[in-house]
């Protein structure tokens, strides 16, 4: 899926490689104006890295990064279009709020009352008007990461990076921040760039994902998209939870793939449009909040449907997980099921004999 | 932390015997010495405490007064000298790699293994007029001269007839290189510690924020190391103000520091009580600069620094 958006960040054959190690291995993005894009991986995928190289912390091995049609190459980090929020926020403590919001104004040969008018207004923007005079060990994290964020925005620059910036919070401030960090980009019109490891935090807040691993981009595309179709059994499975059944193709007919798994009685059906070849190996991912429990097999026959056995039951709030053995050979499936009615009145308990059945428009099937 | 009102046993075993260490080898001699900046010289031998301010009276002769006021100077240069050489190096060791760290600091704390008087001779063996920093610039001269008259221009002696050895030794100059020599250490190790704890993301923001690399280090660094450079400062300045050792072996005639004065008075002219008097005044000066740390130091805290 491809942006109409005016590029702004061009990464072309990045590399960055410590000795005989690839932090990053021949990425190649292109970021368009004004989007939130996330840059979303375990730890040492080397997100950060690449963020990194885009603030100019960090010099590639190979390749190029072009940032507002400047080629990046050569230009160290202070003459970069670009700003950071830290993942420590790195405010100074030494500095007032104000005087750590005006610091890359001052640096920069501003003049003194336009500091503290524009820093002021950075300060506004972030909700912490009234903050200006405190000293950073004044304030809570929230706060500090707010002046952080001023700090980046006050220079107004063309993209925003941000390193992990929610990570430090608690997870009531971190749901309230996504949102916040949404609407200040729609209202700054800057593109940004974070860098999480939680997929939640991705998901919620960006345009598009580039989902890494050892280096790479493994996949690019929109939250949905991501959720919904992953490329690949890495994918699937970091972003959010997964069951996972190997088999082989067994057939094609149309769109529609039916793969024979070890363990289940009947293949897996799946409609999708692209096919991996009869005889490959290949894996059914199935979310679990896809999958239906029920008493009796459903009577559409174009329903996959598998007999299983409810051993445990994880209640979270709002979902409850059913962890059902099909199979000895196979691992627990995993069924959320929505806490609709009150806890009493669930219509399954333990070792309950049920039905599992999902629709062919449910899963995907992935050959790597 | 409070656990020792609960054992109070535990407590006076373990703090009387450094407490009576103190008193008897410290406070009492220390209060004997300051008696006797009250006496006179009775006789030969012999002091009376008459309670006479007339020691103070002539410590503040001009011609101590210089002597007290040349002991500040060399101090506060052998301190700004330490400062700046050994900043860069504490940054050094604080950026070098983890495996190269301690070995830096070893090397730092090496010459502390070394007689105080040996490594003052090894200078002397270094500095004197066929010392090693002259046949080094010799060999220089030399080795110019050789590219001058490869260059055809040999007998113009461009560079004096002959070589001159420097007069390096016996004079200030010697007094202070020795002094930032001996106390160079005492800086560096407070200024890594106060380095060590910098968050290297400040340094990052500064720069990602537009500042040049000095810039971020005049407004960022320097600031945060405030109490190392302080600590520095106080544990050079101090010990150097009262050197004794050094500008005895490496000054001049005219290079004497405040210690060799009251040496003197214990020693060569026997008049304890005068040079009890000038080791109070000393003592006076080290608790003025005490006092600056203490100030500065409250004033970083109430700054949220440090």
């Amino acid at each position: 899926m491809s942006t109409e958006l005016s590029p702004i960040v061009e990464i072309t054959g990045v590399s960055k490689r410590f000795g005989s190690f690839a932090a990053v291995d021949d990425v190649n993005l292109t970021i368009g104006q004004g989007e939130f894009f996330a840059l979303l991986g375990p730890s040492g995928c080397g997100k950060t890295t690449l963020l990194r190289m885009l603030a100019g912390l960090e010099l590639p091995t190979e390749g190029r990064i072009i940032i507002d049609g400047q080629d990046m190459s050569g230009v160290p980090a202070n003459q970069r279009p670009v700003n950071m929020v830290f993942q420590s926020y790195a405010v100074f403590p030494h500095m007032s709020v104000l005087d750590n919001v005006g610091y890359g104004l001052k640096v920069s040969g501003v003049a003194r009352s336009e500091i503290r008018e524009r820093a002021q207004d950075a300060l506004a923007l972030v909700k912490l008007g009234d903050f200006g005079h405190r000293m950073p060990d004044q304030l809570s994290g929230g706060q500090r990461q707010r002046v952080a964020l001023a700090r980046a925005l006050v220079k107004r620059p063309k993209v925003l990076l941000l390193d992990e910036p929610l990570s430090a919070l608690d997870a009531k401030l971190r749901e309230q921040m996504r949102l916040e960090l949404v609407n200040l980009q729609e209202t700054v019109g800057i593109t940004f760039v974070i860098v999480t490891h939680d997929q939640d935090e991705a998901l919620s807040m960006a345009s598009r994902i580039a989902v890494m691993e050892a280096g790479q981009v493994r996949q690019l595309a929109p939250p949905a998209e991501l959720y919904e179709f992953p490329k690949t059994r890495f994918v699937a499975d970091f972003i959010g939870s997964v069951n996972m059944f190997e088999g082989k193709v067994e057939a094609v007919e149309g769109d529609v793939i039916r793969l024979s798994c070890p363990g289940l009685e009947r293949p897996i059906e799946v409609e999708q449009p692209d096919t991996p070849p009869i005889g490959s190996t290949a894996w059914a991912a199935l979310r679990p909040e896809k999958i239906d429990i029920s008493k009796e097999p459903p009577p559409d026959p174009t329903v996959n449907t598998t007999p299983g056995k409810i051993e445990e039951i994880t209640y979270l709030g709002e979902v409850s997980i059913y962890h059902v053995r099909i199979s000895d050979v196979l691992p627990l499936v995993k069924v959320a099921m929505a806490n609709i009615d009150r806890v009493t009145r669930r219509p399954f308990t333990w070792e309950d004999e049920v039905y599992l059945c999902w629709t062919r428009q449910c899963g995907v099937v992935l050959d790597r | 932390m409070e656990d020792w009102r609960r054992t109070p046993l535990v407590f006076w075993v373990t703090s009387l015997p450094p407490s009576l260490w103190l008193i008897v080898f410290f406070l009492i001699p220390l209060a004997l010495v300051w008696v006797m900046s009250f006496g006179e010289l009775d006789g030969l031998v012999d002091i009376k405490i008459t309670g006479t301010l007339a020691n103070y009276e002539r410590a503040l002769d001009p011609l101590y007064l210089e002597v007290f006021g040349k002991s500040l100077l060399f101090a506060g240069f052998t301190t700004v000298i330490s400062l700046v050489v050994g900043f860069p190096v504490a940054l050094a060791i604080v950026f070098a790699s983890p495996r190269w760290r301690p070995i830096l600091l070893l090397l730092v704390i090496l010459p502390f293994w070394t007689n105080l008087l040996i490594r003052t001779y090894a200078l002397i063996a270094v500095l004197r007029v066929r010392g090693f920093a002259n046949f080094s610039l010799e060999w220089l001269w030399d080795q110019g001269n050789t590219v001058l008259a490869l260059l055809g221009l040999g007998s113009y002696q461009l560079l004096g007839e002959r070589f001159e050895p420097l007069e390096l030794l016996y004079n200030n100059s010697a007094v202070v290189i020795g002094l930032v020599y001996v106390h160079m250490p005492f800086m560096i190790l407070p200024l890594y510690a106060a380095l060590e704890r910098l968050d290297r993301s400040l340094i990052e923001a500064a720069l990602d924020l537009g500042a040049s690399q000095f810039r971020a280090f005049l407004t960022v660094v320097v600031p945060l190391a405030l109490p190392g450079i302080i600590s520095g400062g106080i544990l050079v300045f101090i010990p150097a103000l009262g050197s004794f050792l050094t500008p005895d072996l490496l000054g001049g005639t005219d290079s004497q520091m405040i210690a060799n004065v009251i040496e003197r008075q214990f020693k060569g002219a026997n008049d304890w009580p005068f040079g009890a008097a000038l080791s109070f005044l000393l003592m006076y000066l080290t608790f003025a600069a005490l006092t600056v740390r203490a100030l500065v130091n409250r004033r970083a805290e109430r700054r949220g620094g440090a």
